[in-house]
């Protein structure tokens, strides 16, 4: 079974930390990391930037409505998520736009990604 | 993280809205500051032993709120009352959670702490000083490091700033949208003064008020999300400080962006920056910040100098000369139209700005680089020495002392330099 971890927290705090906190965290992660890895645990895993960052396209309306900022509603649950590669973020928006021609209703958050981690140790999903 | 930092995290993130929301309560100043100072010792006492609340700011604004109440009532029993307009609400304090604290109060809570610190009367250095005490919450101690001042200089800075906007009498009512978007303007020209005051030092003690800037700006940010110059002075901010590592060597001398090692450049800060001036421009609503952002994402796009889309950059000030004119606007676009067109059309351009410019550092570094391109030394050297005269930094006179040692050098007869 694959699973997903989503990761939350409050991002006014975590935007709050300093530069030492934050490289202190991410080398903690990085240690654990490495064990998932070792133990070929790890799939790929993303740092998104701020939700300031984040677009959020509409989709239970026709033609579906673009929004700034992140998803706000809790009344809809995370189901999924794609990790599309776009030279900007209309392309992004134009890409989520045709999956919603296939998929309407509720909306998608279009958030770019900080850091990529391709994490190849999982064999199924190569 | 341990408990002690995360707990110092918290706070401060909390710390605009929640003194924003006091201030709304007691619509004073000192009063708003000690009683989130209040909140926070009895949080450092209760969150260890019961938890942090789910929601860090509505919990400091309710304690600090009850414990302001609490004081004015004891100091009551011995004095007359106070005026009831001096502590508005006195009548639902007993109601645990009176209020319901929702989201666009704290929008115009955070907008006017912000707005208070930047009153016009104020000049831009208490503007900044007041920002980061009451704000960000540095101590004055912290501030007065930053500035390089006199603790004792930087408190009666404060002060005074202090009565200054107490006298001043911003208004309390939810603003309308003319007003709004005015106090949004101002409050982003402070940022971005916070910001300058870091980005000017370098690796100086002020360094920091860069990170700052960028902390205050995102979360103005998160509660205006649709204002596309906000995102543009977010980013603005980020990609000018994403290039912090490369822009001085060991030595702390500047490197100038041409010779700087782009691997240095901070990658996250690039793609934030890029991503926020990107949904900026989907508004078709340029402005000055936008226009500054989108043409230091140009530079950030460029992996090395010479891919730089100079003649974009180039159009891009031409916009900004219209939207905000300003010689230094000019004296920017100058560097573009040197990579553009040539360096006697940048001189031809900036020449006649020098009256206006006559004390600026910067106009005479650029001519000086222009005349030496134009290996016309002795112009340049007279040009250079003037801009030494006006260094503001020592890094700054260090940077052209370099170029005049090279003009020397390159001066001495070719046969000696055999």
């Amino acid at each position: 079974m694959l699973y997903a971890v989503l990761c939350y927290n409050d991002e006014a705090t975590v935007m709050s930390w300093t530069q030492a906190e934050d490289d202190a965290v991410m080398e903690r992660l990085g240690k654990a990391h490495d064990k998932l890895h070792a133990k070929k645990q790890l799939g790929p895993a993303i740092r998104l930037l701020p939700t300031t960052s984040a677009a959020t396209l509409r989709k239970n309306v026709d033609p579906p409505l673009v929004i700034d900022g992140p998803f706000a509603e809790t009344k809809e649950q995370l189901l999924g998520f794609y990790i599309l590669d776009c030279a900007s973020l209309d392309e992004a928006l134009d890409a989520a736009r045709e999956l919603a021609k296939a998929n309407p209703g509720g909306a998608y958050e279009i958030r770019p990604i900080r850091r990529y981690i391709p994490g190849e140790a999982i064999e199924e999903l190569r | 993280m341990t408990d002690a930092a995360w707990m110092q995290a918290a706070l401060t993130a909390a710390r605009p809205q929640a003194v924003g929301a006091l201030l709304r309560y007691f619509r004073d100043l000192d009063t708003a500051e000690e009683a989130f100072q209040e909140a926070c010792l009895k949080a450092l006492k209760n969150w260890p032993t019961n938890g942090p609340p789910r929601d860090p700011a509505a919990w400091l604004i309710m304690v600090g709120r009850n414990a302001a109440i609490d004081h004015a009532r004891r100091q009551a029993r011995q004095q007359a009352l106070p005026d009831e307009d001096q502590i508005s609400d006195l009548d639902d304090v007993e109601a645990p959670l009176a209020e319901r604290l929702d989201g666009a109060d704290y929008r115009d809570d955070v907008l006017r702490l912000l707005f208070i610190c930047c009153h016009p009367d104020l000049p831009a250095t208490q503007q900044i000083a007041l920002a980061l005490r009451i704000v960000s919450g540095l101590s004055v101690r912290q501030i007065a490091r930053n500035f390089v001042v006199g603790e004792a200089a930087m408190e009666q800075r404060i002060t005074r700033a202090k009565a200054k906007v107490a006298a001043a009498d911003v208004p309390f009512e939810t603003p309308g949208a003319v007003e709004r978007s005015e106090r949004l303007a101002a409050v982003a020209t402070m940022i971005y003064l916070v910001f300058n005051e870091g980005y000017t030092a370098g690796e100086g003690p002020a360094a920091p008020l860069c990170d700052e800037a960028i902390r205050l700006a995102r979360l103005l940010l998160r509660l205006f999300q649709t204002e596309p110059e906000i995102m543009g002075l977010t980013a603005l901010m980020l990609l000018q400080h994403a290039r912090r590592t490369a822009r001085f060597d060991e030595a702390g001398e500047i490197v100038l962006l041409d010779d700087q090692d782009r691997s240095l450049w901070n990658r996250g800060m690039i793609s934030e920056g890029l991503a926020l001036i990107d949904k900026a421009m989907r508004h078709r609503k340029p402005g000055p910040y936008q226009i500054q952002a989108a043409i230091a994402a140009l530079h950030a796009r460029a992996a090395k100098p010479d891919e730089t889309d100079w003649a974009q950059i180039d159009a891009l000030y031409a916009n900004l000369e219209r939207l905000q004119p300003s010689p230094i606007v000019t004296l920017n676009r100058a560097v573009a139209v040197a990579k553009v067109a040539g360096a006697a059309e940048a001189l031809a351009m900036i020449e006649p700005l020098e009256p206006r410019l006559s004390g600026y550092f910067n106009f005479f570094g650029l001519k000086g680089w222009l005349l030496l391109q134009l290996e016309r030394a002795d112009e340049a050297r007279v040009a250079f020495t003037q801009a030494i005269a006006l260094a503001n930094t020592a890094q700054e006179a260090a940077h052209i002392r370099q170029q005049l040692d090279r003009l020397a050098a390159d001066a001495k007869p070719a046969a000696q330099v055999r």
